[in-house]
């Protein structure tokens, strides 16, 4: 009786932070529109600028917390709102999500970069001296009890606020329309604003109090979200009450598994992962509301031409080509990697661009499709590779069935409480057998991953495995050009446009969803197994749902709806990586942060960078003389570098600044005959889309 | 001989008000039948029943006498049944002739989508903006390739909700005129309208909804003389 008393009390201090950190996320999702990914990683921050104040450098508690939560948090809400929201209110969920995902990575690489991770931080909890206060027969904490008494002020405090004072009737209501509430004299901004402010500050007492009771670092305190996130979903994300009562189911739960489940090898990362399980229980067991407002800008997706399918096939085989005959073996091995990483990238083109369903476990997918190559693949043989895909195509389309229900935001969460039962448990898993057959995952180490054998031809050194990968990947970027033009990806756009028309036009959408899930996840599975013959050894950690968070955004910000997202994602994760590599461990995390801030600056082209590449270069491409002089100028590099030692960086220097010389003299050639008079604009020269405003200055300015 | 499309005793409710109660409507091949009723009538509701996308508390939907109540908008769409929608549906990020296509191709004529996509934007006057993307149009093209869509799928029953509204006199002049061939091709044509001139026009039958009941229902002549309907638009006398 005593041990359950006590598991209670823990169970229910920490409920009461989840309580905390839960009623910060609905207060931001409800006011300002906004399902905030990175709140974990605002109070993990807090916590870390706590521990630099208090202990680092020996301010008084009362100062740190004082500073921490009235003025950093403050800032880092009115921050996050003014220059990373504001800008795609008018964009849809999708862009909202993508940007605090943005912030969520931003912050982790910041933490890492600012706090080593490999210095212990041990941060005491409050009043850590004092004894423990005894009530009848349950014994409480100092340090609990402060957590308890501030849940329940802040529940009182946030009651007052919204229900007595003007500026809560002003938030709630902003939640069903900002537009209207403005009209009747209030302000949204100011109510977004303020709530973003809240959040924060909430977000922060959380951090601060749960640091003390699990080990300071960045990734783990950032994720502890998940555990809230189930709290604000069973309070639907709208209702502070219901997430307090989510908080505590959550927050007992937790106790109770880890006082009463048995101790063998299977179970403890269930103990782990069941905030996570109950979060998909309770994403599918409680209908959702979507917030009202429907996307007011439509990003297009790209429609892809056999000829631009063809050139974009050939880039990714002269990459594959020139890093061979370049690089060292070492360097082949880092750099080929670029590949893999392409190819599941690409999974995101029909789920995400074309689909528009938002997931945020292609990694761990990708994950599955490693390890099933890894054990069947051990001896190269080829029929393993369909194996791999095909498994994890059947993951995929198990993911598909909560995403019938589910759809934005809800998706997203759903997929992220996926990868992290994968994460913290199915991938801890020793080997175990389900009717007899022996399924092991990473074996609780890591997996050994041979290459192929096709037909004869062992593909072992590290050359061979980048070029075949390479033509992976470029069969993978051609069959969803093909797809895109076809009838299948007609069906997906339209889908994602109108649900409800696309069924009464007899379209079948479970069958539409699951079909794309699963090839999504296939093509994930391919360019896992394919990464794991490239890193010839896998480790769950490689596959976790942090690491697949930095693709995810890279692929965001080429634009997923253009199947050269998978060179462009390649390329952009590995190179910089590669390239800041001999700067030494100062800019370890830089690429990470460069990754974030790339996500969030993307909200200026939501089309994605490759659209703009691509409008940029093809004046080029069509200047039959200057495309000769550049490929002429490109393989005089090559040769360079392949003959003159260490010749590498400069050629490649040289031949990105002639490329970019070109390219603009191209432009310039191209926009020549421009002095076409202006009656004779969209008759002579096609009409552009800035003409009409610069024909209605010249009127304004000759009246 | 039952009719093509028979709603029977219709009853929805949201939450305690009954949007929609026990509302019977039929409509016969080679016939538009209109319907018509102050906004917040249930016009759009029953629209959602027939089509699917809402089950009734009560009532059943039969085509052809086969009873369709508990089947999925895509299997009554393969029945023969399409819609508009007064609130668009289009498919924003896809071009005109993508949106009739992919109809096209879930339709019974699939084998040939092209041409049928090309036919129907021939006939509606739509081969011009057939490339644009369906977003950019303004609402009364908008509405006609909704108009398209369904048309592609070589209804039985064909549903119209406000596909008139946003054009102008001469527009509606010639939509009229495609909804009597459409008529006299065969298709059981429902049409909800605010345009009264349009509906005394080409409707055969009228029906008058107010306040989730049939208050009146005959042909367009008769109608347009009934009490109660005029209690209905104009309020009380």
């Amino acid at each position: 009786m005593d041990q359950f008393l006590a598991f209670t009390v823990v169970g229910l201090s920490t409920a009461a932070i989840y309580a905390v950190i839960g009623s910060g996320l609905v207060l931001t999702h409800t006011t300002a529109g906004v399902f905030n990914f990175a709140h974990g990683a605002a109070g993990m921050l807090a916590a870390f600028a706590y521990w630099q104040l208090a202990v680092g450098w020996g301010w008084p508690v009362p100062a740190a917390l004082a500073v921490v939560l009235l003025v950093l948090a403050p800032a880092f809400g009115l921050l996050a709102e003014r220059v990373l929201m504001r800008p795609v209110q008018a964009l849809g969920e999708a862009e909202r999500l993508v940007m605090t995902v943005a912030l969520l990575t931003g912050c982790i690489a910041l933490a890492r970069w600012v706090w080593d991770p490999n210095t212990p931080r041990p941060l005491a909890a409050f009043l850590a001296g004092e004894p423990a206060l005894r009530l009848g027969p349950a014994v409480v904490t100092w340090h609990q009890a402060i957590t308890m008494a501030t849940a329940l002020a802040i529940a009182g405090g946030l009651w007052f606020l919204l229900h007595r004072t003007r500026a809560g009737t002003e938030m709630r209501a902003s939640v069903d329309d900002r537009a209207l509430a403005g009209l009747t004299g209030a302000d949204p901004l100011r109510a977004g604003r303020l709530a973003w402010v809240l959040g924060i500050q909430l977000a922060a007492v959380g951090g601060i109090l749960i640091a003390p009771t699990v080990a300071l670092d960045a990734q783990q305190l950032s994720l502890l979200i998940v555990s809230a996130y189930t709290a604000a979903v069973f309070g639907r994300l709208r209702s502070l009450p219901l997430t307090f009562l989510g908080a505590v189911v959550v927050g007992l739960l937790e106790a109770y598994l880890a006082g009463y489940l048995p101790q063998n090898d299977y179970l403890p990362g269930l103990r782990l992962a069941a905030p996570a399980l109950l979060l998909l229980l309770a994403l599918l067991a409680f209908p959702h509301r979507r917030l009202p407002g429907r996307d007011r800008t439509l990003v297009r997706v790209p429609l892809p031409g056999r000829r631009g399918g063809l050139v974009l096939a050939g880039c990714v085989l002269a990459v594959a080509l020139v890093l061979v005959s370049v690089l060292t073996e070492d360097e082949v091995i880092s750099y080929g990697t670029l590949f893999p990483i392409g190819v599941i990238a690409l999974s995101y083109v029909p789920l995400a661009g074309y689909a528009g369903q938002i997931s945020l476990c292609q990694l761990s997918i990708a994950g599955i499709g490693a390890v099933v190559w890894g054990h069947l693949g051990a001896h190269g043989a080829l029929w393993a590779l369909p194996v791999a895909v095909l498994v994890a195509a059947a993951v995929g389309a198990l993911v598909a069935l909560p995403a019938l229900r589910l759809s934005g935001i809800y998706l997203a969460l759903g997929t992220v409480a996926f990868a992290t039962v994968l994460d913290r448990w199915i991938f801890t898993l020793p080997a175990f057998h389900v009717l007899g057959v022996r399924i092991s995952l990473f074996d609780q180490g890591s997996v050994s991953v041979a290459g192929p054998d096709l037909f004869g031809l062992r593909l072992t050194s590290p050359t061979d495995l980048v070029l075949f990968s390479a033509f992976c990947l470029a069969v993978t970027s051609l069959g969803l050009a093909a797809l895109r033009r076809g009838r299948f990806g007609r069906r997906l756009v339209a889908l994602r446009d109108s649900e409800a028309a696309y069924a009464t036009l007899g379209g079948r959408l479970l069958a539409a969803k699951v079909a794309v899930f699963a090839l999504s996840a296939g093509i994930a599975g391919l360019g896992g197994a394919l990464y794991g013959m490239q890193l010839q050894t896998v480790t769950a950690d490689q596959f976790s749902l942090v690491a697949g968070l930095p693709v995810f955004l890279i692929a965001v910000v080429g634009g997923l709806g253009s199947v050269g997202t998978g060179l462009f994602t390649g390329l952009a994760y590995v190179v910089p990586v590669q390239l800041l590599d001999g700067l030494g461990g100062w800019a370890q995390n830089l690429p990470a942060l460069l990754v974030a801030l790339a996500g969030l600056g993307f909200a200026h082209s939501p089309a994605g960078v490759i659209a703009r590449l691509r409008a940029q270069w093809t004046p080029l491409g069509r200047d039959r003389q200057l495309l000769t002089a550049l490929l002429g100028v490109l393989a005089l590099c090559w040769a360079v570098a392949v003959l003159v030692p260490a010749g590498g960086r400069p050629a490649l220097a040289a031949a990105l600044v002639v490329a970019m010389v070109l390219r603009n003299r191209a432009a310039a050639r191209a926009a020549a005959p421009a002095d076409v008079p202006p009656e004779w604009w969209g008759v002579r020269r096609p009409w552009r889309p800035e003409d009409g405003e610069v024909l209605s200055r010249a009127t304004a300015a000759a009246s | 001989m039952p009719p093509l499309l028979q709603a029977d005793g219709i009853t929805v409710a949201f939450g305690g008000r009954r949007a929609l109660d026990r509302v019977s409507l039929a409509a016969e091949p080679g016939r538009v039948t209109g319907l018509i009723g102050p906004n917040g009538a249930g016009k759009s509701t029953l629209f959602d029943t027939v089509s699917g996308l809402r089950r009734p508390q009560t009532g059943r939907v039969r085509l052809d006498g086969r009873d369709i109540t508990r089947e999925g908008p895509a299997r009554r769409a393969r029945r023969g049944l399409s819609r508009t929608f007064q609130h668009l549906e289009l498919f924003g990020r896809l071009s005109v002739r993508d949106n009739l296509l992919v109809a096209a191709e879930l339709g019974p004529r699939r084998r040939h989508a092209a041409r049928t996509a090309d036919e129907v934007l021939d006939r509606l006057g739509l081969a011009d903006t057939a490339q644009a993307p369906a977003d950019a149009l303004p609402t009364g093209i908008a509405r006609l390739v909704e108009v398209g869509r369904a048309l592609v799928q070589s209804p039985r029953v064909l549903l119209l909700d406000e596909p008139a509204a946003g054009q102008d006199a001469e527009e509606t002049e010639r939509f009229a005129d495609l909804l009597r061939s459409l008529a006299a091709e065969g298709t059981a044509v429902v049409l909800v309208e605010h345009d009264m001139s349009l509906v005394m026009a080409v409707c055969d039958d009228v029906y008058v909804l107010d306040l989730g009941q049939v208050v009146a229902c005959g042909p367009p002549a008769e109608i347009q003389q009934d009490e109660t309907v005029l209690a209905a638009y104009l309020g009380e006398p």
